[in-house]
Formats: structure tokens, sequence, C-alpha cells
């Protein structure tokens, strides 16, 4: 009787060890995995709309001249409309982090409905990609695929790459910033300064520092590059690989 | 416990250190992808907006 005791205590006991190892590694790499999976497979659904909506693309002569060198792609981004709770709009993705980081972007900050179960969250009532303003994100920086796990790698200058479905906005990082939980000034039009409206189009990314801790926030900002529509294929930002 | 597992399991050595292998595999394939995921919602109380 005692020794049946004895292996269930022990029994329970490397359980709850899995379940730690699980909650700060394994599991980060399964559901790491299945976000990229599932941003994958929107952005190759996406592509294949964008094509499908220009069937004579390679038809004109014009679009067989050589392009010009590097140019940029000035088109006026389309705004979407802001989503719904727990509604996916967009794809995330950061060269830095590698080839196969591509995390589904919802709408909503919850931890059960947007930021344990989808990826990255937008905060409801900031700007949309594109959009003069903030465009501020939310994800997780340990735990539950960990989004923004390596947001302290950034380097001033990567691309930070958001598809949708009309095409890619590219944003470039410029600076981190360690902030207090409570000060949510970082999600304004123009971050950190109040009532001024705002000339730019920003992005903000926020997570938790230090990390397996919330007692501050990790902000990482950007400013806007480009929009590429979806007719004109994957944009410069994404091919043109990162700096050591 | 488990050495009456052990009894129970049928045929040579061998042919139950596979099953227990296999059992071992669904136990741990049920923990990482049903039970984990469902507890962890329990475990970590704060609803914060990032964590």
């Amino acid at each position: 009787m005692i020794g049946v005791l004895g292996e269930l205590l022990i029994t329970a006991g490397v359980v709850t060890l899995l379940y730690v190892g699980w909650q700060l590694w394994l599991g980060d790499v399964i559901y790491g995995a299945q976000r990229n999976a599932q941003g994958q497979e929107l952005s190759q659904e996406w592509e294949q709309q964008y094509q499908a909506a220009t069937p004579s693309a390679t038809a004109t002569p014009d679009d067989t001249a050589v392009p010009d060198e590097e140019a940029p792609v000035t088109v006026e981004p389309v705004i979407l409309p802001e989503p719904a709770d727990a509604e996916t709009f967009g794809v995330m993705r950061i060269p830095r982090f590698g080839e196969g980081y591509q995390v589904p972007i919802a709408g909503g900050v919850s931890r059960p409905r947007t930021l344990d179960t989808i990826g990255i969250g937008h905060y409801p009532g900031t700007n949309m990609p594109g959009e003069v303003g903030n465009f501020a994100l939310a994800a997780h920086r340990t735990t539950y695929a960990a989004p923004f796990n390596r947001i302290a790698d950034l380097h001033v200058g990567d691309a930070i790459v958001i598809q949708t479905a009309d095409g890619w906005y590219t944003y470039r990082f410029r600076t981190l910033e360690y902030v207090t939980p409570d000060e949510v000034e970082v999600l304004l039009p123009v971050p950190q300064v109040e009532n001024v409206p705002a000339g730019e189009r920003y992005i903000t990314l926020t997570s938790c520092s230090p990390m397996y801790s919330m007692t501050e926030r990790i902000v990482a900002y950007g400013v806007f590059e480009s929009f590429t529509p979806g007719a004109a294929g994957p944009p410069a930002s994404l091919t043109e690989g990162v700096t050591a | 416990m488990y050495a009456a597992l052990w009894h129970v399991l049928p045929g040579p050595w061998w042919v139950r250190l596979l099953i227990l292998i296999v059992l071992i595999a669904a136990v741990l394939y049920g923990l990482l992808f049903y039970a984990f995921p469902w507890i962890s919602q329990f475990v970590n109380p704060q609803d914060v907006t990032v964590g």
C-alpha cells in the first residue's frame, strides 16, 4: 500500500516537473511551430488572392522592362477597418527572427482570446497598419509561443513587415524603451507625447520585461517605410536579409 | 503499482517493454497536447495584457 502511494507521489512529481518544462520551454516550441504554420498558411492564401486579382500582370510589355534600381514603392497604403476581437487580420514577419517567423495578428489584447491562442494582439483604438498614428501591438515574451521573445535583439533599421489581405506594410525598427506597466502613453498616436496629432506612421510592439516577469514592459518602436500592394510581389524588406 | 503493471502485461520482456514505451508515449502526448494547455489557463490567473 505504502509502495503504491510512493509511486503515485513520484509520478505526480515527475508530471509536475514535466509541466514546468512544458510551460517554460517545450510548449513554446510546440505552439511556436503551430503559430508559424498558421501564419504561413494565411500568407500563402493571401498571395494566391493577390495573383488571382491581377491575372494580366505579365501581359503588358512595360512590365518586362528592367525595374528601376530598387525604386521604393510609394503607393498609398490600404487602411483596413479595425478588426473585431480575436479576428485575425495580419501576419507579422521579422527577418531578424528567422525565415520561418510568421505570426498571426488579431484584434484585442485579451489573454484567453488573442495572446494565448492566436499570437499577436492589436490594442483596440490604436491605428491600423499604414495609417497615420500608432499601430500598437502586444504579445508574450515568454510562454504561449512567445512571439516577442527576441524583441530585445532587434537592430536599428530591422524590417518589421505586416502582411494583410491587401499587401505588405514595411516598418523599420528604431528604438527600445523600458517602462512600468501603467505607462499607457506608449500607445498614443505619437508615442509618449500627449495631445499632439500624429503626422507620421508608427508601430509599437509591447511585451513583458524582464523575461518571466511582469514588473516592467519592454517597448519597441518603429516607423513606417512603405506599402507594397499584393500584386507587386513580396517587398525587398523581406528578402534583403539582415545585417549581422 | 508499476511492478503490478509489468506482471499484467503479456508476452516476453521485450514485448512488455514495447507496450510500455507506447503507453508512455501516449500518456506524454495526452499531457503535452491536452492536459497541460488546459491546466495552463488556471496557473497564471492575472489577466494582464502581456505576460
